[in-house]
C-alpha cells in the first residue's frame, strides 16, 4: 500500500493525467458532482457519489454504431469502430464498481458487444473506499463491502491523506509510474477507517432489507401480486429511475439520414416506456403496472434467474433520491417482499 | 478490424419478389457476390434493415437445404414492410442473423409423425421446417399440414402447396379460408374447427403458428383431442431491436424471445407468466 498528503493529490492527478485521460467527479456549480475529465483546476469533489451513475464510460447514453451510405439501390455499409484509447475513472465508488460487472454478464456473454468491449478493456478503475454512506445507501444487502472496493486500483481517503492499493497488474504498472509522488505505508489507518465504517454501514436503515422472496425462481410467487397495479398507481413512466441506474442496459437502436449518409447508433432506452415493447398487433405490456413490474422483476428475480441469483441492483440510492414520486426500489422490496420487511 | 459485431450487419440483394397475396410479398436475398448470406436452422430469423427507414425481424422461410439464397414472406404492416413492398429487383439492402433456437428438427422431431398448422403469415417460419423435412423424408413419420387464411388469394406459397407438396407422398395437406368463395371447393371454416374435425391421432408432434387467437383455440383443441403440452411447438413474435438478449426488449420473464425463442413448447411456455 501508498500514500499520498491530500495535499498532493492534485500533483498525482496531474501525472496520471498526463501519461493517460483521467475522469474524475468534480462538483458543478449547482453543487452536484458529476464525472470529467481532469485538467488543472478541476477539484476532486468530496461528495459520495456522482449524480450519474459511471456507466457512462462503458455503456454511453448514445453511441454510433455503423455507417451506411445508399445511391440508387446500392447500400454500402462502413464500420465506424475506432480503436479506443485507455482513460482512467478515479474514484468510483463501491457500488458503481460492482454495477460493471452486471454490465458485463449481459456485454461480454456470447455473442459479445465489441463496443462495450473495447471500452471496458481501456478502462483503468481507481475505486473509492466510502467512509461516510448516505442513509439511502444498501449495498451491503447486496454484499458489497463498500470499505475495499475491487478495480484495478483502490483509493481510501482520510481528512489529510490518500491511500493506493493496486489489485491488478494494470493498477500495479500504473501505480509505479507515480512512485515518486507517493510513499510505501502500512495498512493499519486504512484498517481503522473501515472498522468505523462498517459499523455505520451496519446501522444505515435501509441496510437490514431482507431479499429472501426475491431470486432464483420466484416469478411465479410475485409475478401476479397485486401490489404491482397499487404501487405503480403514480408513476409517471419518466424513466428517470431507469437512466440514472447504474445498472439498468436496456437501449434502442435508432439512425439519423444526413444526404445519403445514414448513421445508425444506440441509446439508453426505458422499460418504463409506453412504446417500448409496442409492435404492429399490440402491446404486452399496456399499462404502467406491467412496465412497473417489468422494472422491478427484471432487477430482483429475471437476472438473477440468468445470472447465478446475482441481483441487479446495487444498492447506490440514486433512484431514491431522483423519483419524481418518491417510488424507488426499496418500497417494493419492502411491500412485495412482504413481512420480513417490516 | 473485421466484422465480428452482431449490430453491424451486411450487405444483401433482392434478387426475386414474389406476390403472394394482397399483403404479403416473398423476397429473395443473396449477398453482393451471389451467395446465401449465412446458414441457419428451420425457425431462425434474420434482422432486415434499409438504412434510413429501419430494422425489423423476419423468420426465414426458405429451408436451410436451399444452399442458394434465402427468402423472406414479409407482410405490409408498417414502416419498413412498406418501403420493402416498394423495392424492385436490385434492391440491396442489409441482413444480420441467424438469431433465435431453432425446432429441435434433428433430435425431438426425429422419427415422429408431424402436424404444422398455420394461420396466415403464420406459414412463413413453418415453410422453413416443413421444406426441411421433406427433404429428409426418411427421418420423420407422416407429416399433416393444417392451413387456414382469410380467403383463397390470403393463402402464402398457394403454387408451391398445390404443385409440391400436395403431390408428395406421406404428406397430407388441409387448406381452409374463413368464408365461402367463388372458385374454391376445398374446406371453409376457423383453422382451429379444422383441426378438432381432422380428429389427428394424438401421436403426433404439432407446431403451431399464427395470429394469437388462433394459436390460442387450436391449443385448446388439441389438448381436448389428448395432445400434451410436451408434444406442441409454437414461436412467438415480440418486439425486438438487438436480436441478441442484450437490448432487454423481448423478454417473457426470465428468457429472452429473440435468444432463448422464438420457439417453444407450450410447457415451458406454462413454466413463464403470461406477458405475450
Ligand atoms: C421473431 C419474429 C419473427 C417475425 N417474422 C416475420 C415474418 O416472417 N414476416 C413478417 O411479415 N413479419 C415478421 N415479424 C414481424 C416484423 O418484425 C415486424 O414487426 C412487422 O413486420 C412490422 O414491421 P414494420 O417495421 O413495417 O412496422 P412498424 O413501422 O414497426 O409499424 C408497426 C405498427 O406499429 C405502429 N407504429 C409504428 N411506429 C409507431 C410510432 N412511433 N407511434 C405509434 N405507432 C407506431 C404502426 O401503426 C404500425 O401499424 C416477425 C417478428 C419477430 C419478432
Ligand atoms: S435500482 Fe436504484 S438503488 Fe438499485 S442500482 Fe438502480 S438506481 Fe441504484
Ligand atoms: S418509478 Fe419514478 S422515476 Fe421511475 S418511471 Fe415511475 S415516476 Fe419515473
Ligand atoms: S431483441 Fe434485444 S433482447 Fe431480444
Amino acid at each position: 500500500m501508498r500514500k499520498c498528503s491530500i495535499d498532493n493529490i492534485n500533483d498525482v492527478l496531474k501525472a496520471l493525467s498526463e501519461k493517460i485521460p483521467l475522469y474524475l467527479p468534480v462538483d458543478r456549480l449547482d453543487g452536484k458532482a458529476t464525472y470529467q475529465k481532469y485538467q488543472e483546476g478541476k477539484v476532486w469533489s468530496n461528495a459520495l457519489n456522482t449524480e450519474r451513475s459511471a456507466k457512462d464510460f462503458f455503456f454511453p447514453q448514445m453511441e454510433n454504431l455503423v455507417e451506411f451510405k445508399t445511391q440508387g439501390k446500392n447500400v454500402e455499409v462502413i464500420d465506424i469502430r475506432d480503436e479506443k484509447q485507455d482513460f482512467i475513472i478515479f474514484g468510483v465508488r463501491a457500488c458503481d464498481v460492482k454495477s460493471f460487472e452486471i454490465l458485463d454478464r449481459v456485454f461480454l456473454s456470447q455473442p459479445v458487444d465489441t463496443f462495450y468491449k473495447s471500452r471496458r478493456e481501456h478502462g483503468i478503475i481507481f475505486s473509492l473506499a466510502c467512509s461516510k454512506p448516505n442513509e439511502t445507501c444498501f449495498c451491503s444487502v447486496f454484499n458489497i463491502d463498500a470499505t475495499a472496493p475491487a478495480g484495478d486500483v483502490t483509493l481510501w481517503k482520510t481528512e489529510t491523506e490518500v491511500f493506493f492499493k493496486a489489485n491488478t497488474e494494470k493498477g500495479e504498472k500504473i501505480l509505479s509510474e507515480i512512485d515518486s509522488l507517493t510513499t510505501e505505508c502500512g495498512e493499519e489507518t486504512v484498517n481503522e477507517q473501515r472498522e468505523k465504517t462498517k459499523k455505520i454501514l451496519s446501522k444505515l436503515p435501509l441496510s437490514d432489507l431482507d431479499l429472501t422472496n426475491f431470486g432464483v425462481g420466484k416469478t411465479k410467487a410475485l409475478f401476479d401480486s397485486p401490489l404491482w397495479k397499487e404501487m405503480s398507481s403514480t408513476c409517471l413512466g419518466c424513466g428517470t429511475c431507469t437512466f440514472v441506474c447504474p445498472t439498468c442496459q436496456c437501449y434502442d437502436i435508432k439512425e439519423f439520414k444526413v444526404g445519403d449518409k445514414v448513421t445508425r447508433f444506440r441509446c439508453w432506452d426505458s422499460c418504463m416506456y409506453s412504446d417500448f415493447t409496442k409492435m404492429a398487433h399490440g402491446n404486452p405490456r399496456l399499462t404502467q403496472a406491467e412496465r412497473f413490474r417489468q422494472r422491478f422483476m427484471h432487477k430482483l428475480v429475471y437476472y438473477p434467474d440468468n445470472n447465478d441469483g446475482l441481483f441487479s441492483c446495487v444498492g447506490c440510492g440514486r433512484c431514491l433520491s431522483k423519483c419524481p414520486i418518491s417510488m424507488n426500489i426499496v418500497k417494493v422490496i419492502k411491500r412485495v417482499g412482504g413481512k420480513e420487511n417490516e | 478490424m473485421s466484422n465480428n459485431e452482431v449490430l453491424i450487419p451486411t450487405v444483401g440483394v433482392i434478387t426475386d419478389v414474389r406476390r403472394d397475396t394482397p399483403d404479403i410479398k416473398t423476397f429473395r436475398v443473396v449477398t453482393p457476390n451471389g451467395v446465401k448470406p449465412f446458414e441457419h436452422k428451420p425457425g431462425q430469423c434474420a434482422m432486415l434493415s434499409i438504412p434510413g427507414v429501419g430494422e425489423a425481424m423476419f423468420s426465414i422461410t426458405s429451408s436451410p437445404t436451399n444452399t442458394e439464397y434465402m427468402e423472406f414472406s414479409i407482410k405490409k404492416c408498417g414502416c419498413v414492410t412498406e418501403w420493402l413492398h416498394s423495392a424492385e429487383v436490385g434492391q440491396q439492402i442489409t441482413i444480420r442473423g441467424p438469431y433465435g433456437k431453432p425446432f429441435p428438427v434433428d433430435d425431438e422431431f426425429v422419427g415422429k409423425d408431424l402436424l404444422f398448422v398455420a394461420g396466415g403469415v403464420g406459414l412463413a417460419p413453418l415453410r422453413s421446417v416443413i421444406n426441411y423435412c421433406r427433404h429428409y423424408r426418411e427421418r420423420y413419420g407422416s407429416i399433416d399440414i393444417v392451413y387456414g387464411s382469410r380467403s383463397k388469394d390470403d393463402l402464402l406459397d398457394y403454387k408451391e402447396i398445390i404443385d409440391e407438396w400436395s403431390n408428395e407422398e406421406g404428406v397430407n395437406v388441409h387448406l381452409t379460408i374463413d368464408n365461402p368463395q367463388e372458385g374454391w371447393d376445398g374446406h371453409v371454416g376457423f383453422v382451429p374447427n379444422y383441426v378438432k374435425e381432422l380428429n389427428f391421432s394424438t401421436n403426433k408432434t404439432a407446431v403451431l403458428c399464427g395470429p394469437p387467437i388462433m394459436i390460442k383455440f387450436t391449443l385448446e383443441g388439441l389438448c381436448s383431442l389428448g395432445f400434451d403440452k410436451t408434444q406442441i411447438y409454437t414461436t412467438l413474435e415480440l418486439r425486438m431491436k438487438c436480436g441478441v438478449g442484450k437490448c432487454g426488449r423481448c423478454n417473457v420473464g426470465s428468457k429472452y424471445v429473440c435468444k432463448d425463442g422464438p420457439v417453444f413448447r407450450f410447457d415451458e411456455l406454462d413454466e413463464l407468466p403470461s406477458e405475450y
